[in-house]
C-alpha cells in the first residue's frame, strides 16, 4: 500500500444564520467520515444574518478537496477559504485552565503562566483559573506543564482563523 | 383583507400554481387538512391519491424523470414523513427535482412529542438537497419559490418543506416567484473557456478514447441529449453510458457500446479498460461503474464533466475537470472543435474501432436460447421487440430483472427509462409507473418487475384503477429473489439463505381483485401473443412471466475485479471474488 499522507487544514466556512445551518455541516463531517479536529461557530454580521464557521480537519489533498467541494454545496453557505491553502493566515484559541495546588507547586503554576501570557482570571487559596491565548500548540504546552502541578479543568473554544492582509474572506 | 393577504393553505396552492405545478402526489392526514381543504376549493391542480406516501415519492419521481419538471409531493407529519424517506433518498442519489410538502405539528407543540410528531427536518437532511421548516406564513411564498429554484437548479434533487399546521391556519402575505431570488445558491452553468478548450484539444489528441455519459445528460434536458448526438458524430469515438444514462444517445446508433459496469458490456467496460481517454459527461465514476478503482482504466487522461463540482475527484482523480451544465458544456465544446476545425487522429480511430469491434464479437449479451422455458433475456427481447414502435415508457424495480431490462431493451431516446440506480429501491418501479403515465395519458407504459419486488408497492395498482391509468406491469418471475441468490452463488457457496419467494400470491388473480387484468405465460410459444394481448389492453395489467429460475445475469464483473476480468457466463471462470471483494455490496 501506498503511504497516505494526510494533511491538517483549516476552512472557514461563511454560512447564512438560518436554523439547521450547524447540525447541517456538522452531519456532513460524520455522515461522510471526515475528521473534526475543531470547529467553533458565531454569528459575525448581524444584520446581514450571517455566521461564520472555522472547522480545522484533516485528511489526504483529495478528500481536503471533496470537504471544501461538499461544503459549497450546502444551500445556506456563502463561500468556503482553505486558509491554510489559500492564504497566509493567523490562527488563535482561548482555553480557562483550572489548576488546584499549594505552595511550591503554586508559585511554579504562577511563575509558568507568566511565560505563557495566560492571565489569571479566578483565584482561591487552593486554585486559579488561567485564561491563556494562541495557537492551539501552545495551549497543548501550556496544558501539559500544569497538568503535574494540579490541572483539574479544561475548557477550550476551538480554533479561530483569519487571513493576513487586507482583503475579505 | 387584501388580495395578497391568504391563509398559509392558501398561500402553498396559489405558490404551487404560479410554479406551474398541475399534479399532486399525496396522502392526506391531520396535519396537513386545511392544505386539503384548499385542494378540495380548487381546481387546475389533481390531486392523485397513492396507498403509502413512499409511493407518492417514487411516483413524482417517474412523473419528473419522463416530463423534465419537478415532482411534487404532499404528506401528513409524523408516519406520513417517515414513509417518504425511502423516495426522498432514492431521488437525491438519482438527482430527480422534487419538491415535498409534509404537515407538522403546531410550532407551540414542536419538541413535545406531540401525537404524530416526528423531526422532519432532521431526519431528512441527509435526504434531501435542503429542508425549511417554515414557522410564519409570511414566509411560506418565498419558501416555496426558494424550494422549486433548489431543486431544479444545480444538480438535481428533492427538497422537503416542512409546515406546522398553525401556520397553514395563519394568515400571511403571498409574493410570487419572480419576488423570491436566492441569496447563496448560484449554481456555476457555464464552464470555464480555458477548460473548453483543452477538453477539445485532448479530445482531439486521443487515439483510444471513450465517451462514458450518465444521468446529468438526461437531467440537462433533451437538448443535451441532441448535442451528445452531435459531438458523437463529429468525433465518432465509441460511447457507452451507466444505467441512469440510457437513451442519451441511441442504443441503435453505430457508437453505442452498450452499458458499462458491474453488469455492463464486454466492450464498453474493456474499451474504458484500454482507453488512453476517457471524457466522464454527467455521470459520477461511482463503484457500480468503475469496478476497482486502482485497476480503473490505468492508462487514460480523465475528463470529468459534471455540474456538482463535489462529484471531481471523489472516486477517482481525473485529469481535468468541467464543472458546468452538461448541455452548456456540450454546446461549448462542440463550437469550439468546429471554429478550431480539430481534426482527430483518424488512424488512431480506426485502429481503435477494430479493436472495439473484436470485443463486440464477443457477443457478450447471447445467451442459450429453449423452446422449453422461457428465458428472460428473451422475454426482455420480445417486449421490445413488440413495443419499440410505439411511444413507450419503461420503468423497472431492482434485481436481475432490471438488469436484463438495461441490456435488452434499447432505448433510443432519453427520459423513457425510469430505475431506481443510487439507492436501489425495491418497489420504485410500479409507483413510478403511475407518475409516468399520469404524464404521458397515452404512452405505453411498463413496469418491468420481479416478483419479490413488486410486492412491496403492490398496493399502489389501487392508484391505477382510481385514476384509469393502463400501466403494465411485465413481472419476471422467477421465484427467487434473483440478484440475491445469484451472489449468494458467487460468494457463498450456493447457500440460498431467504432468498426463494415462497407462498407467492397467484399474480393473475391479484390483478383481478383490484380490478385489472391478469396474464399469465410459461411457455415462450405463447409469449408473442400474450404480449401483444397485454399491450393492447386499454386496462392496466399484470403480466406474470414465468422465466426460467435459475438464470443468472451476465456478464459481470465481480465486487472487487477489474474491468478486464468480467465474467461472461455460468461456466466461464473469471476472476475470483477476492476476501476484499466479498465486503463490497
Ligand atoms: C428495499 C430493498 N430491500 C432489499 C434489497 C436487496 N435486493 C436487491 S435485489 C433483491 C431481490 C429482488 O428480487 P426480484 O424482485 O424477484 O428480482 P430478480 O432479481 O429475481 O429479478 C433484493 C432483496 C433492495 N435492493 N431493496
Ligand atoms: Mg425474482
Amino acid at each position: 500500500m501506498e503511504e497516505i499522507i494526510e494533511e491538517r487544514h483549516t476552512l472557514a466556512v461563511l454560512v447564512d444564520n438560518e436554523a439547521g445551518v450547524l447540525a447541517r455541516v456538522i452531519g456532513l463531517f460524520s455522515g461522510r467520515g471526515y475528521n473534526i479536529e475543531s470547529l467553533t461557530v458565531a454569528a459575525v454580521d448581524q444584520a446581514a444574518h450571517m455566521s461564520r464557521i472555522t472547522v480545522v480537519t484533516s485528511g489526504t489533498p483529495m478528500v481536503i478537496q471533496q470537504i471544501k467541494a461538499q461544503l459549497e454545496r450546502l444551500v445556506p453557505v456563502h463561500k468556503v477559504v482553505d486558509l491554510t491553502l489559500q492564504a497566509p493566515s493567523v490562527e488563535r484559541e482561548m482555553a480557562l485552565i483550572k489548576v488546584a495546588c499549594a505552595g511550591e507547586k503554586r508559585v511554579e503554576a504562577l511563575r509558568l503562566s507568566d511565560a505563557f501570557r495566560a492571565r489569571v482570571i479566578d483565584t482561591t487559596h487552593t486554585s486559579f483559573v488561567f485564561e491563556v491565548t494562541g495557537a492551539p500548540d501552545k495551549l497543548d504546552a501550556f496544558i501539559g506543564l500544569m497538568r503535574p502541578l494540579g490541572l483539574v479543568d479544561v475548557s477550550r473554544t476551538g480554533v479561530v482563523a483569519i487571513a493576513r492582509g487586507p482583503e475579505a474572506m | 383583507m387584501s388580495g395578497r393577504e391568504m391563509t398559509g393553505a392558501a398561500i402553498v396552492i396559489k405558490a404551487l400554481k404560479d410554479q406551474g405545478v398541475d399534479t399532486i402526489f399525496g396522502y392526506p392526514g391531520g396535519a396537513v387538512l386545511p392544505i386539503y381543504d384548499e385542494i378540495f376549493k380548487q381546481e387546475g391542480i389533481r390531486h392523485i391519491l397513492v396507498r403509502h406516501e413512499q409511493g407518492a415519492v417514487h411516483a413524482a419521481e417517474g412523473y419528473a424523470r419522463s416530463t423534465g419538471k419537478p415532482g411534487v409531493v404532499l404528506v401528513t407529519s409524523g408516519p406520513g414523513a417517515t414513509n417518504a424517506v425511502t423516495g426522498l433518498l432514492d431521488a437525491l442519489m438519482d438527482s430527480i427535482p422534487l419538491v415535498c410538502l409534509t404537515g407538522q405539528v403546531p410550532t407551540s407543540l414542536i419538541g413535545n412529542d406531540a401525537f404524530q410528531e416526528a423531526d422532519t427536518v432532521g431526519i431528512t437532511r441527509p435526504c434531501t438537497k435542503h429542508n425549511w421548516l417554515v414557522q410564519s406564513a409570511d414566509n411560506l411564498a418565498r419558501t416555496v419559490h426558494e424550494a422549486f429554484y433548489v431543486a431544479t437548479n444545480g444538480r438535481p434533487g428533492p427538497v422537503v418543506i416542512d409546515i406546522p399546521k398553525d401556520v397553514q391556519f395563519a394568515t400571511g402575505t403571498y409574493i410570487g416567484p419572480g419576488q423570491a431570488v436566492h441569496k447563496t445558491y448560484k449554481p456555476q452553468v457555464k464552464a470555464p473557456t480555458d477548460a473548453i478548450a483543452q477538453a477539445v484539444a485532448m479530445m482531439g489528441a486521443a487515439k483510444k478514447p471513450v465517451l462514458y455519459t450518465g444521468g446529468g445528460v438526461i437531467n440537462a434536458g433533451p437538448k443535451a441529449s441532441q448535442l451528445l448526438r452531435q459531438l458523437v458524430e463529429m468525433t465518432n469515438f465509441p460511447i457507452t453510458s451507466t444505467l441512469m444514462g440510457l437513451g442519451a444517445y441511441p442504443a441503435s446508433g453505430d457508437n453505442w457500446l452498450g452499458m458499462l459496469g458491474m453488469h455492463g458490456t464486454y466492450e464498453a467496460n474493456n474499451a474504458m479498460h484500454d482507453a488512453d481517454l476517457i471524457v466522464c459527461i454527467g455521470a459520477r465514476f461511482d463503484d457500480r461503474v468503475t469496478g476497482r478503482v486502482d485497476a480503473f482504466a490505468p492508462d487514460a487522461k480523465k475528463i470529468h464533466i459534471d455540474i456538482d463540482a463535489s462529484s471531481i475527484n471523489k472516486n477517482v482523480f481525473v485529469d481535468l475537470p468541467v464543472v458546468g451544465d452538461c448541455a452548456h458544456v456540450l454546446e461549448d465544446m462542440i463550437r469550439v472543435w468546429r471554429s478550431k476545425s480539430v481534426q482527430t487522429d483518424k488512424a488512431a480511430l480506426e485502429t481503435w474501432w477494430r479493436q472495439v469491434d473484436t470485443w463486440r464479437a464477443r457477443k457478450c449479451l447471447a445467451y442459450k436460447k429453449s423452446d422449453k422455458t422461457i428465458k428472460p433475456q428473451y422475454a426482455i427481447e420480445r417486449l421490445h421487440q413488440l413495443t419499440k414502435d410505439r411511444d413507450t415508457y419503461i420503468t423497472t424495480e431492482v434485481g436481475q430483472h432490471q438488469m436484463w431490462a438495461a441490456q435488452h431493451f434499447h432505448f433510443d431516446e432519453p427520459n423513457h427509462w425510469m430505475t431506481s440506480g443510487g439507492l436501489g429501491t425495491m418497489g420504485y418501479g410500479l409507483p413510478a409507473a403511475v407518475g409516468v403515465q399520469l404524464a404521458h395519458p397515452d404512452a405505453l407504459v411498463i413496469d418491468i418487475a420481479g416478483e419479490a419486488s413488486i410486492q412491496m408497492m403492490t398496493q399502489e395498482m389501487s392508484t391505477a384503477i382510481q385514476f384509469r391509468l393502463p400501466l403494465k406491469v411485465f413481472i419476471l418471475n422467477n421465484e427467487y429473489m434473483g440478484m440475491v441468490r445469484q451472489w449468494q452463488d458467487l460468494l457463498h457457496g450456493g447457500r440460498y439463505s431467504q432468498s426463494y419467494s415462497e407462498a407467492l400470491p397467484d399474480f393473475v388473480k391479484l390483478a383481478e381483485a383490484y380490478g385489472a387484468k391478469g396474464i399469465r405465460v410459461s411457455d415462450p410459444a405463447d409469449l408473442d401473443e400474450a404480449i401483444l394481448e397485454m399491450i393492447n389492453s386499454p386496462v392496466p395489467v399484470i403480466f406474470d412471466c414465468l422465466v426460467d429460475k435459475k438464470e443468472n445475469c451476465y456478464p459481470m464483473i465481480p465486487s472487487g475485479a477489474a474491468h478486464n476480468e468480467m465474467i461472461l457466463g455460468d461456466d466461464e471462470d473469471g476472476a475470483e471474488v477476492t476476501e476484499e471483494g466479498k465486503m463490497l455490496v
